[in-house]
């Protein structure tokens, strides 16, 4: 049983101001294909036949109550999943036209193109270039120490962090602030450029001033990766991402333009959320 | 003996009788008072065990000062009178104890305060062992320092303590009077089994908290854990016989078909199998420390594709590098300090070799053979194993402590993290 | 543009390779243990069982005269010199107690001498080849035969190996172990509460908490050195005696007790505390009445360990003297005795290989008492554990 895909009002075409339809090259720049996704915790379902498509180079944000399954579809993008032993995935996941839980798919290699920032900050216990530095040389993208060097500051500067940090490189990551830790976790996660970075729910852990600065580099970052958030916050939805998909209960309720869904709503409950009536 | 002592059973007996004494009287007396209908503070028990307190509390705080007195200084109290004061005093203790049952009297607050001081005084006794080991060693050890010098004893390569033991050895001459005691060998030689103890000791058992913490799945965790503390309980002397009987004679063989020549009290034997035996002791605590890493720091290393065993080696074990330094310090400050299993499977003979193969001594046995021969109490021999005990103390303090500072950084760090 | 999937795998070839070789390492290191372990228990049932089994002559003792005078009067020639030489000794000793003796028969099953014994286990003895023709033509006639060690378990040591036995050591044990409890249980378990409930947070705490986790890692022949020095020399306590060793012990034992029992204690979860404290419980009522009480489980399972661990200990009772040759039973507590690793150590220095098997026997004893106590502390603990 099959549900049905939901539907998706798609951008404007600027060439000729008119949406873009499904048949279209530039929608077909799809950078996640998701069909028929079941996801079991045990014997507990927690995703139910999602199917959506999200697009490259775009900010798409998941949002609804907690315990909706939002975090745990993120995390079936990168399989990380699979770390959770009683966890059972049936359905296709396609990136880049590949079924990431094939059986060759060799999730490490999936990893490396497709990138996570996690709720808490989490540095590791290593200085602020390591912190950076380590995974581009790990991957061989980096041969001579010159071009570390360039990488790590291209990187700290993509984040927005190079000018509070580049006088004290070798200080332990974990000696910056929450949200500096962030944007040093994020710094870390586009250094290795994958196509692809997820986020689960990147600024709850941060004050407002660091959450409007991650949310800015978001914005800035999209340009270069295609970016996925979760978010509880539908402020935060509507301010920064291209694309909303509402889910509850595990499975996806509503999936469209955020402009089109924040202002007129195709389901109830979606609109019942986003004005607050639970959540 | 004071236990077997006539006076003593009287004075206990009696002591008794009178404590039993003021607890039913203070119960009736105070159940009379409040059937009298007088609201009081505490409760019938509570002045009863009230008035057993101050009985025998004092009584016999006295007459244990008065033994300790006697035992310190020497002061000749005669007992008899001592113990006559101690009983007239719980006399005295027990008229108190009647007079303060009376409404207005906080008999429960009184016995928990005496409570209190008793828990603080039970407190106390760790630090009096440590000062017990501390005079009892650094007294004997002065001694010793006394008739030998220091500078000799730290720097001296010889180890001779004198006629009795090249006796015991089957070579005494009878006239060698100039005892040597240059601990430099026996040093060299508790290092060497130590070096060894831990080649042993800190890659399997580093390894193996390893495997439980990231690999194993729960079943085999579940069999491996309990494993691992059997290797723990199993008594230095077992070890001690299962080196010199197996281990000792199969290292000869072995060494035999190579060509090389082992001695039967080599140090290779104990070495390995006190390593055997502190494997435990790292990996239980490196367990914990890899258990107590958080997930997502493992998770962002994963998440950047790094392999598992990139991420174990250069995530997961450098956060947990305090404590894993910290369960080696440990370690080694028991191989240091362990005595039946190279009392059994070490040489008797001091040493200075790098040969792990040849017959070398270690501290602990030499403050054992010093401690089981005929030998005065106050003979160079004897108070040399001071000497060596005090060095052993001191090592073996320092690590602990240096082990405890960092297990503690490690606890502060990732509290912090937390958050 | 990046690389594809594809490309990223085959560079990541040789990474994976390594990260299974730490995984296969660290299976090693573990399976290594486990080896060990095997090994050492093969080991030791191989040595040690055999203690267990004793060979035994069936013989016929004839009291006559000149038994009366010397033992082997009494026995054939051709068994006298098979015989156990305690045996022998105990005739004449038989006839002055119970003259009616004199001039009966008795056909019984006797103590046979250790080379009879050591060469029916297979071992290498020194007996000549008519004695070994002779031994094996009794054993085909079943008149010699290895029968259940029984004064293994119910005699005391002895110089002479078919005699020895390990139930002096048991004694000395139980004795010693007596002492250790009685000390080490209530000053551990009062301290504990102190620290736990009672003291303020100052700097006198904080030392007391140092030094008992210090105390906790010193070597534990240190201990001896301060039972010899404090109890034996200022002390007066007797040397060799179940009360000077079991004073030592229980310092030793105290910081395990300490620690275990504030474990205990703090899993005990305050809402219990506060709860008691908001009917008007004082400190005391609350940590007697409700903290205690649900602490138990725990302190137990933790002083059996400390128990344990303490009857495995050899070293500080070597220094007070306990290692001593002890062929009676002890009966009281200021008698010399020795304890069951120290008869271990005795008979693992004893020069003749007889002496092998009886220790790994004693081994076998020792372990099974240590294994039994630990497993009972587990058994504890699965019962009781309660999650709060």
């Amino acid at each position: 049983m099959s549900a049905q895909m939901p539907d998706v009002t798609y951008k404007t075409n600027p060439d000729i101001g008119q949406p873009y339809t499904r048949n279209d090259k530039a929608c077909h720049d799809l950078s996640i294909r998701v069909r028929d996704l079941n996801l079991w915790y045990g014997k507990t379902q927690a995703l139910k036949d999602l199917n959506i498509d999200l697009f490259q180079k775009n900010v798409t944000a998941l949002i609804g109550p907690s315990g909706c399954g939002k975090s745990t579809f993120l995390r079936c993008l990168n399989r990380m999943n699979d770390l959770i032993p009683s966890v059972h995935t049936e359905g296709l996941v396609e990136i880049d036209g590949r079924d990431v839980n094939a059986a060759k798919m060799d999730e490490v290699a999936l990893r490396r193109r497709v990138g996570m920032v996690f709720q808490k900050p989490n540095p590791f216990p290593k200085s602020i270039y390591e912190n950076v530095a380590y995974a581009p040389r790990m991957h061989d993208l980096v041969s001579r120490k010159a071009e570390q060097d360039e990488l790590v500051e291209k990187a700290l500067r993509d984040a927005g962090l190079w000018n509070e940090v580049k006088d004290k490189l070798q200080e332990p990551g974990t000696s910056l602030s929450g949200g500096q830790q962030q944007r040093l976790c994020i710094a870390r996660a586009i250094a290795v450029q994958p196509d692809v970075i997820l986020m689960d729910e990147p600024t709850s852990a941060l004050d407002p001033i660091s959450t409007a600065t991650i949310e800015d580099l978001m914005d800035k970052l999209k340009e270069q990766f295609t970016i996925i958030t979760v978010t509880h916050n539908m402020q935060q939805a509507a301010r920064i991402a291209d694309y909303t998909a509402f889910f509850h209960l595990g499975e996806i309720i509503e999936y469209n333009d955020t402009k089109v869904m924040f202002s007129t709503p195709a389901q109830k409950k979606t609109e019942d959320y986003i004005s607050g009536r639970y959540g | 003996m004071m236990l077997t002592n006539h006076p003593f059973l009287i004075f206990c007996s009696v002591l008794l009788l009178l404590g039993l004494m003021a607890f039913f009287i203070a119960r009736k007396k105070a159940t009379q008072v409040r059937a009298s209908g007088t609201a009081m503070f505490s409760q019938p028990d509570q002045y009863a065990w009230f008035a057993v307190v101050a009985t025998a509390g004092p009584a016999i705080l006295l007459s244990a000062l008065g033994a300790f007195v006697m035992l310190l200084i020497g002061a000749d109290i005669p007992t008899f009178p001592l113990l006559l004061a101690s009983l007239v005093l719980a006399a005295i203790g027990l008229a108190v104890g009647m007079v303060l049952v009376r409404a207005n009297f906080h008999a429960r607050q009184a016995i928990e305060r005496v409570i209190r001081w008793v828990l603080a005084g039970a407190a106390t006794i760790s630090i009096l062992t440590t000062l017990g080991i501390l005079i009892s060693i650094v007294g004997e050890a002065l001694n010793f320092f006394q008739m030998h010098s220091f500078w000799d004893f730290i720097t001296g390569t010889t180890w001779a303590p004198g006629n009795s033991f090249l006796m015991a050895a089957g070579r005494g001459d009878g006239a060698s009077g100039g005892a040597e005691f240059g601990s430099v060998p026996l040093f060299a030689g508790t290092f060497m089994i130590t070096a060894i103890a831990m080649a042993v000791a800190v890659p399997v058992g580093l390894l193996s908290a390893i495997y439980m913490g990231e690999y194993a799945p729960s079943r085999v965790r579940a069999v491996a854990k309990p494993m691992l503390e059997i290797l723990a309980g199993i008594p230095t002397v077992v070890y001690g016989f299962f080196a010199a009987i197996t281990v000792a004679p199969f290292i000869v063989r072995v060494a035999e078909t190579v060509g090389l020549d082992a001695s039967f009290n080599n140090a290779l034997a104990p070495g390995i199998v006190m390593g055997i035996m502190i494997i435990p002791f790292i990996s239980s605590l490196s367990d914990d420390v890899i258990n107590a890493v958080p997930d997502s720091m493992r998770q962002g290393s994963l998440a950047l594709g790094m392999t598992k065993g990139e991420t174990i080696r250069d995530v997961v074990i450098p956060a947990a590098l305090p404590g894993i330094i910290s369960a080696s310090l440990l370690g080694m400050s028991r191989a240091l300090g362990e005595t039946m299993i190279v009392v059994m499977a070490a040489g008797m003979r001091p040493n200075l070799t790098i040969n792990p193969l040849e017959e070398m001594t270690t501290v602990t046995v030499r403050i054992v053979a010093a401690m089981t021969g005929d030998l005065e109490f106050e003979s160079a021999e004897t108070l040399s194993a001071f000497a060596l005990g005090l060095v052993l103390f001191v090592v073996t303090l320092s690590l602990n402590l240096v082990s405890v500072i960092m297990i503690r950084r490690f606890r502060e760090k990732y509290r912090v993290n937390n958050l | 543009m990046n690389d594809s999937f594809d490309q990223i795998s085959q560079q990541l070839k040789g990474r994976h390779r390594k990260s299974m070789r730490l995984k296969y390492y660290s299976m090693g290191a573990l399976a290594l243990a486990a080896a060990f372990l095997l090994i050492f228990f093969a080991d030791m049932l191989n040595k040690g069982l055999p203690a267990f089994k004793q060979a035994m002559i069936n013989v016929e003792i004839n009291y006559s005269e000149d038994a009366a005078k010397s033992g082997r009067a009494a026995v054939n020639r051709d068994f006298s010199t098979l015989i156990s030489r305690s045996v022998v000794r105990t005739i004449p000793l038989e006839m002055r107690n119970d003259p009616t003796l004199l001039g009966t028969t008795v056909q019984r099953w006797v103590l046979a001498s250790g080379e009879v014994d050591q060469y029916l286990k297979g071992n290498r003895v020194r007996l000549d080849d008519e004695e070994m023709e002779r031994i094996d033509r009794l054993v085909e006639t079943g008149k010699i035969e290895q029968q259940f060690n029984v004064g293994f378990f119910s005699r005391g040591d002895s110089k002479m190996a078919e005699l020895a036995g390990i139930m002096s050591a048991v004694v000395g044990t139980v004795m010693t172990m007596i002492v250790t409890l009685a000390i080490a249980f209530p000053i551990g378990v009062m301290t504990a509460i102190y620290l736990e409930e009672f003291a303020p947070d100052n700097r006198l705490t904080q030392l007391i908490e140092i030094n008992i986790n210090n105390l906790a890692a010193i070597p534990s022949i240190l201990f001896g050195l301060l039972g010899l020095a404090i109890f034996i020399n200022f002390f007066g306590v007797p040397r060799s005696t179940p009360l000077v060793g079991g004073m030592t012990l229980a310092l030793m034992t105290l910081p395990v007790i300490i620690i275990s029992t504030r474990t205990a204690l703090r899993s005990v979860p305050e809402s219990i505390r506060h709860a008691a404290f908001g009917v008007g419980c004082s400190r005391w009522q609350v940590v007697k009445d409700h903290v205690l009480p649900l602490a138990m489980p725990g302190i137990m399972t933790g002083s059996i360990i400390g128990l344990a661990q303490a009857m495995g200990e050899t070293a500080p009772l070597i220094i007070v003297g306990m290692v001593a040759f002890i062929p009676d039973v002890t009966a009281s507590f200021t008698e010399a005795a020795t304890v069951m690793p120290a008869q271990v150590f005795t008979w693992a220095n004893e020069p003749d290989h007889a002496f092998v098997e009886k220790t790994a026997g004693g081994i076998l004893v020792l372990l099974a008492v240590l294994i039994s106590l630990n497993a009972s502390a587990v058994l504890l603990r699965k019962k009781f554990e309660r999650r709060w």
